[in-house]
């Protein structure tokens, strides 16, 4: 009896023992971490956790990490905030939940950032705490997707500039007539959808030859993506064209297309992507051209906007002007919007020019 | 393996039940699996507050809370279902139906109050589903709930489409996530507790929570000495869809969004919790205390690395560790104790 006594104690002890270990190891880990910021996705000297005196501290907050589009936004965000002297941090999800970015939120507000510049993945569910932040004095700038709560939005392009842009691209490769496909990214990303909707709206005023079949979603992932492609050309017999909005469907819509050489030549797709990851395809003639804006330029216009607003230069209503480096003057629109530019469409001829 | 397991965990709780109050009190209430996971939560927050700056404020406790809360709440009674040997993965599709069905009952216009109920009641429909397919058709939980899982994360994305509601009225969603007067945690911590005391109650302390654990060690056992076996099943998958269903209302007005996509991948992180709080994923073994310390371990691991300025990524990695770790180091003691045991039982046997 005694044995059995000592031998379930013992156990006990020694699940106490490792859960402490682990503990211990768990925070050695994060203490150890602590000064390099440990952010990933390349940002550089991500110095928070130190007390943050001085110009002023800016958070940017991506869609999520491990995405390229976002990987060079945030590039031209750092590169901006290192012009300024503004120290930067880049912290997002690896989920694109709606409310996966409420924590990096909350940790902004905490470690006393002077700005918050997001891409938000929904634009209600961040909007509690970015409401908190704003009574704290922090500003906020939406980039890329806006929110219901914001002091300005960095709009890479208008709905109708990206929507003319793609539209006009494919209805002068079909000739203006012929049935196509939408292959967009997040069932619930705002721009994704506005688009969506401006260039079916623009195909039945000014296209009606052109019929669209589907709407269909790859949701941010290289793998539902393919699948989307693949259904879509395999469910729609006269398919002509796919036009993917979204940087994730439309190489993987690429992808699919030289994996299958029957549609090759049948379907033309075109779309709003990433030139690294759409030079191997125009390289092949895969795919003839695609458009896009520079989303580092997007990043340094943000920061920009948000030491302007940490400044005091601009409040984000209609009219106020800011200098945002080597990108030149901007003017804030109606509704606190600021525009990048118009769309830029990439072909053989320049695709190799650009590194994000 | 499974059945040399709960084999050997039949033959420790039948003889170890007495012996156990042989040793001292404390000794009984500390020397746990639940116990090393509390004191690695407090150590957790200490070494926070010590080592991370800007932790060491009510700010860091009310937003842990609010961010973990609907994973805290579906978790009590998904323990239950575990313990009797059975999975529930669906809960985090009943969340995203129940606020898919809540957002379109309120955008039609139904009273709130209304909507909130057939939102509830969705989730006690994906429960109700559940344990049918699971007791009267007898398929097995970890299938049944997969096959739930897909097929109501679906319906609640295919019922709200693209479109989001979020026109829920302020005075609601405010107080929702507000603190608690005078406390730096906020509303949803009481209903936290709250039903963390009725499910506790309910699986240590009542014939219905014995038989939870007499079904999780041998369904045939129990049901010879007397439990309903099918019938506790199949209120547990009620309660978890309910459960499920509510905390689905109540995360809709917490981020003022009914959206199809809300609560995917929770069921993931309720089971993760529950492991890691000492449960066993074969049955029969585990409390409620324990799967509570579990998910409250996970939310203060991701507030202090996020506060550190630790990438996600690395969350996600160290949780994972932890969780293998923490399995591994279960098992291994649970081995090293049998086999004790067993030398144990052949000594007296060779003596007499």
């Amino acid at each position: 009896m005694t044995f059995t006594f000592n031998k379930s104690s013992r156990r006990g002890i020694v699940a106490s023992a490792a859960v402490l270990a682990t503990a211990t190891l768990l925070l050695a880990g994060c203490a150890g971490g602590t000064p390099s910021g440990g952010s990933s996705g390349g940002s550089s000297g991500a110095s928070e956790g130190t007390s943050g005196g001085g110009g002023g501290s800016v958070t940017v907050i991506p869609k999520s990490l491990g995405n390229k589009y976002f990987e060079a936004s945030d590039k031209g965000a750092a590169e901006a905030a290192k012009e300024i002297g503004l120290t930067f941090s880049e912290q997002g999800p690896t989920a694109t939940g709606s409310a996966d970015q409420v924590p990096f939120i909350q940790t902004a507000i905490q470690t006393g950032q002077k700005a918050i510049v997001i891409a938000a993945n929904d634009p209600t569910a961040v909007c509690n705490d970015l409401e908190q932040a704003r009574t704290q004095g922090i500003k906020v700038i939406a980039f890329d997707t806006d929110t219901d709560c914001r002091d300005v939005f960095i709009n890479q392009a208008t709905v109708d500039g990206v929507a003319k842009g793609l539209v006009d691209m494919t209805a002068k490769h079909l000739g203006d007539k012929g049935t196509i496909a939408i292959l967009s990214g997040g069932a619930n990303a705002a721009n994704l959808n506005a688009w969506v909707e401006a260039m079916q709206a623009m195909l039945a005023a000014d296209h009606p030859n052109i019929k669209v079949a589907k709407v269909a979603y790859g949701e941010d992932q290289d793998e539902k993506a393919y699948q989307e492609a693949q259904g879509l050309m395999q469910s729609i017999p006269d398919l002509a064209a796919i036009i993917a909005p979204d940087t994730v469907s439309v190489k993987e819509a690429a992808h699919y297309l030289s994996d299958t050489p029957e549609y090759q030549g049948k379907v033309w797709v075109t779309g709003l992507g990433l030139p690294s990851e759409m030079k191997e395809y125009v390289d092949s003639g895969i795919v003839e051209q695609f458009g896009l804006w520079n989303p580092e330029d997007l990043g340094y216009l943000a920061t920009f906007a948000a030491n302007a607003l940490i400044a005091g230069d601009i409040t984000g209503k209609e009219g106020d002007k800011f200098t945002a480096g080597k990108l030149g003057d901007y003017t804030v629109g109606a509704n606190g919007e600021v525009v990048l530019g118009p769309l830029f469409v990439f072909d053989k001829s320049n695709v190799g020019d650009f590194s994000f | 393996m499974s059945a040399a397991t709960s084999a050997g965990t039949i033959a420790e709780t039948g003889g170890a039940r007495y012996l156990r109050h042989g040793r001292p009190l404390w000794r009984r209430g500390l020397l746990r699996t639940e116990a090393a996971i509390i004191l690695a939560v407090i150590l957790l927050l200490a070494i926070g507050t010590a080592v991370v700056p800007f932790f060491a404020q009510p700010y860091t406790y009310s937003t842990m809370i609010l961010n973990s809360a609907p994973v805290l709440l579906m978790l009590l009674p998904v323990t239950l279902i575990v313990i009797t040997g059975d999975i529930d993965l669906s809960v985090g599709s009943a969340l995203g139906f129940s606020s898919a069905i809540f957002g379109l009952g309120f955008q039609a216009g139904v009273p709130i109050a209304v909507a909130a109920v057939l939102g509830v009641v969705a989730g006690a429909v994906v429960g109700i589903l559940n344990g049918v397919l699971v007791t009267i058709v007898g398929l097995p939980s970890l299938a049944v709930t997969i096959g739930t899982l897909a097929l109501f994360r679906g319906i609640a994305v295919g019922l709200l489409g693209t479109t989001a509601v979020t026109d829920f009225p302020q005075e609601l969603t405010r107080p929702v996530s507000a603190n608690l007067p005078g406390l730096p945690v906020p509303v949803v911590t009481l209903a936290i507790v709250l039903l963390a005391i009725v499910f506790g109650i309910l699986l240590h302390f009542t014939p219905f929570g014995r038989g939870v654990f007499a079904i999780g060690l041998s369904p045939e056992a129990a049901a010879f000495s007397g439990v309903r076996v099918n019938r506790t099943r199949l209120i547990l998958f009620v309660m978890s869809g309910v459960v499920a269903g509510a905390t689905g209302v109540y995360y809709t007005l917490q981020y003022s969004n009914a959206i199809g996509t809300n609560g995917q991948g929770f069921e993931l992180q309720v089971v993760t919790a529950i492991v890691l709080g000492g449960v066993s994923i074969w049955g029969g073994r585990g409390t409620l205390l324990g799967a509570l310390a579990g998910g409250l371990l996970i939310a203060a691991l991701n507030k202090t690395l996020q506060l550190a300025g630790i990438g996600s990524d690395t969350i996600s990695i160290v949780t994972g560790a932890a969780l293998i770790f923490s399995v591994v180091v279960a098992s291994v003691a649970g081995f090293l104790s049998r086999r004790r045991r067993g030398k144990a039982a052949a000594t007296p046997a060779v003596g007499a």
